[in-house]
């Protein structure tokens, strides 16, 4: 039974710089990176060390909390650094890699004929396992539990974001051949979103064991977390799973040819980006042999993911893990004279107290000023109107500050994630750091119920 | 501009960690923030910020007052040529007599609830919050222009330290600061602050005498007589009572004798967003309503005034315009709004008719719900606590 589900609060933030619709091929990776940052909540252990000689699919390391989950090298070649940073723990494990790349082999079954069980033993294996995460907290699932359902979004509605139809056009056997080997992991349904408003490519209406839902209306549309909540909410102690699209396909690939095909399609966008396209390249490539020269003068910050969650990186980093997406906006530390009085006519505000009301389709070029200074709260009603919840943001953040479990529990924690928040976070007057308060609750929760 | 930065980069290195003046930062902070939105950028969450800040939010307020401190500096010379018994004088003169007598009100009241921020701000090592720049309007506006300076100045420290500081600063306090300033005044000085004295101006230059029929009783007081007649200034009666309360051609508080020039300010509060409409709209309703039960069962002639005439007499729009949108006070949660705004509607017009001592209510109805606002929250947010447990176990 499919629905249509029609949000209304959000607010689409339109920026310059969104990626055309041609597939680029990146420059060939020489080295490639694991961040075990971009994993909340696991304890890496190494299995190599530096100078080990690993192929596409090799165990880098796995997680103390869960030791059969194992984080695998997207190419072959030979472990070149561990880099550690303050009480050694591991930043990045980079990998100098091969010219041609050598997999590992995995004997794979037909999927259909797997329980679940095998399935999720496989997965582990072989490193797609990460790939699946859940709702609560936000982090990779845990395989001892059993999920109500899998969700996937088949649409990014934040600024400049990917466009999955683009990317995952033509690769119908891979996805099916995912949602398949996904779908054995939970007795629920596995719920497949797609935008409403525009016909969504035939690799997800085309998609067999799933059930379609239609999803129409502004950021944060396209967040699992608002589509659950408006489906299946969480309640205390269950558990949904996520998966994105595009690791669907790597996971439905793997379950075809028996190795880890890191390959991964990366959009590259923001004003300060001279061409803005796609970009064919594979996990945990070099941001610069995607930006290779294709970005403007001037001073820049490089994110990677999308500008309202995305992690910061040097232009000599790395693409995350959970990532599909590069983007580029100036920067700029020059104060402004009166500027909270000025009416500052190129800015963006959700609020009326500034001019872009008056021009809701034109397209920004935004920087990353804060635009002000943190106080303590004042306005109220804020949130609500970017926060498509039936939940009280504002109460839920602030029993958080307070660390009071009960109120957190009760206000609805366990139903949201930082990146729901983020919007809050982008018209907060008092410009409180909500993504990260809203992380530190969940992480408090989490650890309590380990 | 340039001149501004270089002066400010200059001291800077005083007021840093290790510097002389390292305990006054918070007020150089304050300077180097008004003159300059820092630079600085996101460093965690969102990339991108909205333009808006407190600043933006504050000043757009003081904005919206504007109208109707502008319409009071005139008024306040009007009231008290038309005492006089000079009702041609010119508008320049109005306007040199209202702003001799009105600004220095202003002033005070800035500078002394400004340097008492200044000092929590250092004591306490924390930045200098703006909530004050709105309040510091807000208590001239709501004052008789017969206040003496000193209870300006008294009634200010008070409501900052007592109403706010001690509650934690800015974004912390239960009831609302102007507000306090004004209660405190109502009750630690009656005789100045009521009654039909301290609502015109009517100091005399020598040779001047006051007008034949002078009164200086507000509509709400010549209300307990009669609901049809009333007397201006001058004592002579007013042929449309209800379109001379809402211009505000009336004696009363500084900025809230004119319905006409809140509703300039209300407009741009309700546009930008800033004010929240569910408490205006609830609340005129609310007094409305309150203003017609009384119709219906009307025994003496202040249950009789029509409910119109009710909104635009007294400070009730100014209170529900400027005072109960407080979002700090108020209710914070939408329904919540919608109660709290409500409410205030009905007791002010409830207190006003009912109360004897003291003939206007917005006041203390909005004192008194700002005290209930958090217990109105609490009940819609267990609503909504309940309604979502059902809703899992539905889904479930």
């Amino acid at each position: 039974m499919s629905k249509e589900i029609k949000i209304k609060r959000g607010k689409d933030i339109r920026l310059v710089g969104s990626a055309d619709k041609i597939n680029a091929n990146a420059l060939h990776a020489e080295t490639v990176a694991l961040k075990p940052s971009d994993f909340i909540g696991i304890r890496p252990k190494m299995l190599v060390k530096e100078g080990d000689v690993v192929k596409a699919g090799t165990p880098l390391f796995f997680d103390k909390n869960h030791e059969n989950v194992k984080f695998v090298a997207p190419l072959s070649g030979t472990v070149a650094e561990i880099k550690r940073g303050a009480k050694r723990v591991i930043l990045e494990v980079i990998i100098k890699a091969d010219k041609e790349t050598v997999y590992e082999k995995h004997n794979v079954a037909d999927v259909k004929g797997m329980n679940g069980e095998q399935v999720k033993e496989v997965m582990m294996a072989s490193g797609l396992w990460p790939m699946v995460r859940q709702r609560p907290f936000d982090v990779i699932a845990n395989p001892n539990e059993e999920p109500k359902a899998i969700f996937i979004s088949a649409f990014d509605s934040s600024p400049l974001a990917p466009d999955y139809d683009f990317i995952l056009h033509g690769q119908d056997a891979a996805f099916q051949a995912g949602i398949e080997a996904i779908s054995k992991l939970t007795a629920g349904k596995v719920h497949l979103n797609v935008r409403g408003n525009v016909k969504a490519d035939d690799v997800f209406t085309n998609a067999k064991g799933v059930q379609i839902n239609k999803f129409t209306g502004p950021h944060p549309a396209g967040n699992v977390g608002v589509q659950m909540h408006h489906l299946d909410p969480i309640g205390k102690g269950e558990s949904i799973w996520f998966v994105n699209p595009q690791d669907v396909a790597t996971i439905g690939k793997f379950f075809i040819s028996g190795q880890f095909d890191a390959s991964r399609v990366i959009a590259l966008a923001g004003s300060e980006v001279s061409a803005p396209k796609y970009y064919r390249t594979v996990l945990g490539a070099p941001a610069s042999t995607i930006l290779n020269g294709n970005t403007k003068e001037g001073s820049k910050r490089f994110i990677s993911g999308n500008i309202l969650t995305g992690t910061r990186i040097e232009d000599n980093g790395y693409v995350g893990f959970y990532d599909h997406q590069i983007s580029v906006l100036p920067e700029n530390h020059e104060p402004e004279f009166f500027g909270w009085i000025a009416p500052n006519f190129g800015k963006w505000s959700a609020s009326r107290a500034l001019f872009s009301w008056l021009t809701p389709n034109k397209e920004y070029k935004l920087d990353t000023k804060m635009n002000g200074e943190e106080r303590a709260y004042v306005v109220t009603g804020q949130y609500e109107a970017v926060f498509p919840f039936e939940i009280y943001p504002q109460q839920l953040v602030k029993s958080i500050m307070i660390d009071d479990v009960e109120s957190m529990e009760e206000l609805g924690i366990y139903e949201v994630a930082p990146e729901d928040f983020a919007l809050c976070e982008v018209v907060c007057t008092s410009k409180m750091p909500v993504q990260s308060i809203v992380r530190n609750g969940l992480e408090k929760l989490r650890i309590e119920s380990l | 501009m340039k001149i501004f930065r270089n002066i400010l980069d200059s001291v800077k290195p005083n007021f840093e960690k290790g510097g002389k003046l390292e305990k006054y930062y918070p007020a150089y902070d304050a300077f180097e923030t008004f003159l300059f939105v820092p630079g600085h950028t996101a460093n965690t969450g969102a990339h991108i910020r909205d333009a808006i800040d407190l600043k933006r939010t504050m000043v757009t307020v003081i904005l919206a007052m504007v109208p109707a401190l502008l319409f009071g500096i005139w008024n306040t010379g009007y009231q008290h040529f038309l005492a006089l018994g000079q009702p041609d004088a010119t508008f320049l003169e109005m306007i040199t007599f209202g702003a001799i007598k009105v600004l220095p009100i202003v002033v005070v009241s800035y500078a002394v609830g400004l340097g008492v921020e200044f000092i929590f701000g250092i004591i306490n090592g924390h930045s200098i919050n703006e909530g004050f720049l709105v309040t510091g309007m807000l208590i001239p506006l709501c004052l008789p222009v017969g206040i003496p300076l000193w209870m300006v100045a008294v009634a200010t420290l008070f409501a900052v330290v007592i109403g706010k500081e001690v509650f934690g600063g800015t974004g912390m306090n239960i009831i609302n600061v102007a507000l306090t300033a004004r209660a405190f005044l109502f009750f630690a000085y009656p005789t100045l602050m009521s009654g039909d004295k301290v609502w015109i101006d009517t100091t005399l230059a020598s040779g001047e005498t006051m007008a034949d029929g002078y009164t200086g009783a507000t509509l709400l007081a010549q209300s307990t007589e009669s609901a049809t007649t009333y007397v201006n200034a001058a004592g002579v009666q007013y042929t449309d009572i209800f379109s001379s309360a809402f211009m505000g051609t009336i004696p009363g508080s500084i900025g809230e004798t004119s319905t006409l020039a809140i509703l300039l300010g209300a407009a741009l509060l309700i546009y930008t967003g800033i004010a929240s409409w569910r408490i205006i709209l609830s609340g005129v309703v609310g007094a409305f309503v309150m203003g017609l039960i009384f119709n219906a069962f009307a025994v003496n002639p202040f249950m009789e005034v029509p409910a119109i005439n009710q909104l635009v007499f007294g400070g009730f729009a100014f209170g529900i315009v400027f005072m109960a949108t407080d979002p700090v006070t108020a209710s914070q949660t939408n329904r919540g709004k919608w109660i709290y705004g409500f409410l205030i509607g009905i007791f002010s017009i409830m207190i006003r008719v009912f109360n004897p001592a003291y003939p206007e209510g917005v006041m203390l109805a909005i004192l008194f719900m700002n005290i209930m606002a958090p217990l109105i929250d609490h009940y819609v947010i267990q609503g909504n606590i309940s309604k979502r447990l059902k809703r899992v176990k539905v889904a479930a």
